[in-house]
């Protein structure tokens, strides 16, 4: 330990960014909460009071984080990775089922949700792995590898069902990418979101025609100079067109209703008005409605306490998945452009104290936290403006939920930790 | 390019979701969302509507409480329909078949089950109200008329039309309003300002408490009583004189303006439009095509004035200094135009202005009305003097009178004969009728009252109205308080009200004299045509009369208008002479003449040309 206690070096503007965050996330559950009767902001039985609570104990996490020496994360990496997998595995077994979902233990006081354990400790294991000496990311052995580190967790959530926190395992894949992953793995996987898209929007013939017309464009354009070998662009094409196909068969046939009905909505598919009106009645039902919340809230907004739409209780799910919604209609334009650049600032901010790091694990847990918590946000606030399908995943230290806000703390002290002991290690 | 990918990813997204809320919350928002935000429902407190009293501050419209029996089909209970239904009024079938109608509207909002009850009915059901879950008694307020008359006046009120609703911001769907009559004319005045609770909902539809603590909410306004200028008793004792004739009675208080009845036959009990049975009787009044007893004729009818109009002539003539009282024309039991001979009935012999008046020589006047126009130099000129004189009187335009209908009446000018003959091919001999009040003039009853009191203030006229007084303070529009001149000199009146006055005195009235009262007056007996089945024919004349009495002070002016009532002098004549009596008496002593007008009527003379047979007009009946 550094002689100037466990606050020492600390980055104070990070610590400011994250009780702001918190804070503001806090003020929106209160809101969206408040029934007419008074009660103390400190009643445990109201959900203001809980997130209170939980905050208090995510704060008692922080401080043990802050006290432990911080080479005991890097080391006990592996067993951490373990014990969660563990735990994962256990809920097939002991798990508690809230609202068709069996992702929690019923620990008495409080229900723990160990996949939001999992992000952390997959991201510490990741880093612990890529670190290592003998490791090396350019070959096809490590890789793959790490690849079983990140989607091993994301398997076993996935049949909870929870594919909100499933999906968000694929984030680290950025760690990678930084680490010297080839960017075209990043390529190919764009590539195939926008077949995908296409395909169901056009068909496979339109798909096919697109692609032709594209390569014939290439080859008509192309300075003289660059020769283009045919043999692959046929390949990549024929490869394509068999993905297009595939896109169909796993639409229709794996997909389930709910499902192609999501990307129905997203993607305007639905040509019959009245099934569109159907569709964004039920499963867009959500959509509509935080959209209409934060539309109403115009620039100023409507002022704290008085967003009537969150107060009539419109908005499902207000205080976890939808709380954004809140920020719209109560605090308005200034509301949601504030937490949109409090947000923006405090990833900037992260991704440059991860790039100051000595020591490649410090640097490399960083960049999984800060994936992570992109990656969570970015789908958050775009299913909440309507710009994503609907995905249920929480905002970071917004949304209520105890495990959400306790281990989201912990994810980022543990790197603030690393971050402050950077002139220590790395040796 | 590694480093920075991450980076310019959170940048990226940071634009996108900037860019997305920009369009939510800065161009689709419209500041007035609240009036469709679902979350905020608005309670409505209605004030009650303002009473209206006649002149003397009797009591004339009011409001009586009606029952609405209202039934939330969701909350309904297992109930002893039989019994429900006796106590009600109703049988099984319609209860069943309302039931259904109440659910298919909405399970969980009220509808209304059975409207109106009467305070018998309501009395009765209360006691045993509570058996019967889910069904409730709402109060509503309706108006209550204390008096049968003055339907047309009053007018009614009915629910907002789409048409209002869409206009008018601040009536609700099903909101009553004043639709035609003094309720339309003061419905703001009346109906007051209805209170606004803000209620905040949930999803469920459910309230969850006020909005921003009531901070927006107001408290109902009540409406302001109003006092009309009729006489409630001369009203009623009009209408029953009017029992089966069809026409328009005027009567005005010529110091004031103040109109003190407005009498249109036929008409009906104003509480007809009120209550369980008001859609049924709207029907049958607003359809009767050949009564038409909601199109008031006091104002609305224009016919031809007839011989009252030469009371103007005369005093134009004066005005423009081209007779004297003394000038003679001879009448040879009627005057040429041309070689044609027009008729007169006067008795024919030299006439100067007091017995032309008296006796209603049309050669006299003709005479009179060639002068007017020989003055000048061109036919254009004497036309425009003689309309600007015309309408001096208030007629041939809209008088400004504050009821929401009206109508024109008619004084034509020289483009309307321009248009007619063409121009420079006619002349004052062409337009001759114009001289007695026929041909192509026209007023409505209101404008021949006011044209009278005009004469009997030797000169100038208020504005006729309606209004007495608004609530507490008492003041009205100052247009009603400030006199309009004529253009005719008061000097020239003298000769002609006294030619009015020996109306009574030897002339076509004199049989109708009261006793103790002086009045002067003028007859008149209107040529008159329809169209039926596209077949023009002469019918009955129109009985016409306009007077005003006393003479000297004249505290009443009336015009009397009877379809096809004959001679000036009898249907119209005896009606006008019974009101003045009354409103200046109080009671009649001419028993036998106010008998004869409540027994007679005119149904055999309307049903004449819709008999399909042949028949005559102008038969004596007296």
């Amino acid at each position: 330990m550094s002689g100037k206690g466990p606050f020492g070096r600390i980055d104070w503007i990070s610590v400011i960014l994250y009780l702001l965050l918190v804070f503001i996330g806090w003020i929106n559950i209160y809101s969206t909460s408040l029934t007419d009767t008074d009660s103390s902001i400190f009643d445990f039985s109201t959900l203001y009071g809980k997130q209170l609570f939980f905050f208090g104990i995510a704060v008692l996490g922080i401080i043990l984080v802050l006290f432990v020496e911080s080479s005991f994360f890097e080391r006990f990496a592996s067993i951490f990775y373990l014990v969660s997998i563990v735990l994962l595995l256990g809920l097939f077994v002991f798990g508690k089922t809230i609202a068709g979902a069996t992702s929690w233990y019923n620990l008495g006081f409080f229900n723990l949700q160990p996949s939001e354990l999992a992000k952390m400790t997959t991201a510490l294991a990741l880093a612990k792995f890529l670190s290592d000496i003998q490791t090396d990311i350019r070959t096809r052995k490590h890789q793959m590898y790490a690849l079983v580190i990140i989607l091993l967790p994301a398997l076993l959530i996935l049949p909870q069902p929870d594919p909100g926190s499933s999906l968000i395992y694929f984030s680290l894949f950025f760690v990678l990418f930084r680490e010297g992953f080839p960017l075209y793995y990043l390529g190919i996987l764009l590539v195939a979101v926008v077949l995908f898209a296409t395909t169901l929007m056009f068909g496979t013939v339109w798909v096919t025609i697109g692609l032709v017309i594209l390569a014939l464009l290439i080859y008509t354009f192309k300075k003289a100079s660059v020769k283009i070998p045919v043999l692959p662009v046929v390949g990549v094409i024929i490869v394509s067109i068999l993905f297009s196909l595939s896109v169909n068969l796993v639409y229709e046939h794996v997909f389930e209703q709910r499902h192609r009905d999501r990307f129905a909505l997203w993607l305007s598919l639905e040509k019959d008005e009245k099934k569109l009106e159907e569709i964004r009645k039920t499963i867009g039902y959500n959509t509509y409605q935080s959209e209409k919340a934060i539309e109403s809230g115009g620039f100023f907004g409507k002022g704290f306490l008085e967003g009537t739409r969150t107060k009539g209780d419109f908005v499902p799910e207000q205080h976890t998945d939808y709380i954004f919604s809140s920020v719209g209609e109560e605090w308005g334009f200034l509301g949601t452009m504030t937490v949109i650049l409090l947000f923006s600032i405090f990833f900037l901010r992260l991704i440059h104290l991860a790039e100051r790091q000595k020591s490649d694990f410090s640097r490399m847990y960083g960049y999984g936290v800060i994936s992570i918590l992109v990656f969570h946000y970015f789908i958050n606030i775009g299913m909440v403006i309507g710009l994503l399908p609907t995905i249920g995943v929480p905002l970071p230290f917004f949304s209520y939920g105890g495990s959400g806000l306790i281990f989201f703390s912990m994810l980022l002290f543990i790197f603030l930790k690393l971050d402050s002991n950077r002139l220590k290690d790395g040796i | 390019m590694k480093k920075l990918l991450l980076s310019s990813i959170i940048v990226i997204i940071g634009f996108t979701f900037i860019g997305r809320l920009s369009y939510l919350q800065l161009f689709r928002f419209s500041p007035d969302q609240i009036l469709d935000d679902p979350a905020i429902k608005k309670i409505y407190d209605y004030p009650e509507r303002g009473y209206i009293y006649d002149r003397d501050g009797k009591l004339m419209v009011g409001n009586q409480p009606a029952y609405d029996v209202m039934v939330i089909p969701r909350e309904v209970k297992p109930l002893d329909t039989l019994e429900f239904c006796t106590l009600l009024g109703i049988d099984k079938a319609t209860f069943v078949s309302k039931m259904n109608v109440a659910r298919h509207y909405s399970p969980r909002l009220p509808s209304v089950l059975v409207p109106q009850l009467s305070k018998e009915d309501y009395a009765k059901l209360q006691e045993k109200m509570r058996h019967f879950t889910g069904f409730y008694i709402q109060k509503r307020s309706l108006r209550y008329y204390n008096t049968h008359s003055a339907a047309n006046v009053l007018g009614y009120i009915s629910e907002v039309n789409e048409w209002e609703l869409k206009n008018n911001p601040y009536y609700v769907a099903g909101e009553l309003k004043g639709h035609t009559g003094i309720e339309k004319q003061y419905e703001e005045e009346l109906r007051g300002r209805k209170g606004v609770k803000h209620i905040q909902k949930d999803r469920f539809n459910r309230d969850i408490g006020p909005y921003k603590e009531g901070k927006l909410d107001t408290l109902p306004k009540p409406g302001n009583e109003i006092q009309i200028t009729l006489d409630k008793e001369l009203q009623e004792y009009g209408e029953k004189l009017m029992h089966g004739k069809r026409g328009g009675v005027v009567a005005i208080e010529p110091k004031t303006g103040e109109i003190l009845a407005m009498i249109s036959g036929p008409t009906y009990d104003p509480a007809l439009l009120v209550g369980r049975e008001r859609s049924k009787n709207y029907s049958k009044l607003h359809y009767d095509s050949i009564a038409k007893p909601t199109w008031d004729r006091s104002i609305l009818a224009q016919p031809s004035p007839g011989s009252p109009f030469k009371t103007l002539n005369a005093l134009i003539a004066l005005q423009e200094g081209v007779v004297t009282p003394e000038t003679t024309f001879r009448c040879y039991h009627g005057f040429y135009v041309g070689n044609t001979l027009r008729g007169c009935h006067c008795g024919g012999g030299v006439r100067d202005m007091n017995s032309g008046i008296y006796q209603s020589c049309n050669a006299y006047f003709a005479g009179v009305f060639r002068k007017i126009y020989d003055k000048y130099p061109t036919t254009d000129q004497g036309m425009d003097a003689w309309e600007k004189h015309m309408k001096s009187f208030g007629l041939g335009g809209y008088l400004g009178t504050d009821l929401p209908t009206g109508a024109p009446g008619r004084i034509p000018d020289k483009t309307y004969y321009d248009k007619w003959y063409g121009d420079g091919r006619w002349a004052a001999s062409t337009i001759i009728s114009n001289s007695i009040g026929q041909g192509e003039v026209a007023a409505t009853p209101l404008q021949l009252a006011n044209m009278t009191a005009a004469i009997a203030n030797r000169g100038y006229f208020y504005t006729p109205h309606i209004i007495k007084k608004i609530g507490g303070s008492g003041a009205i529009d100052p247009k009603y308080t400030e006199p309009n001149y004529t253009t005719i000199d008061r000097k020239h009146f003298d000769p002609v009200i006294e030619g009015m006055a020996n109306v009574y005195e030897y002339g076509t009235a004199r049989w109708l004299k009261i006793p103790g009262v002086d009045i002067a007056g003028k007859t008149g007996t209107v040529e008159n045509f329809v169209r039926i089945d596209g077949e023009r024919m002469q019918l009955t004349d129109h009985s016409v009369f306009v007077c005003f009495a006393p003479v000297e002070n004249p505290q009443i002016a009336i015009a009397v208008y009877i379809e096809n009532g004959y001679f000036g002098a009898r249907y119209a004549g005896h009606i006008a002479s019974l009101l003045i009596e009354k409103y200046i008496k109080g009671e009649i002593s001419r028993t036998d003449l106010e008998k004869k007008m409540l027994e007679k009527t005119l149904e055999h003379e309307y049903a004449k040309p819709y008999s399909g047979e042949p028949f005559k007009i102008n038969q004596r009946e007296w």
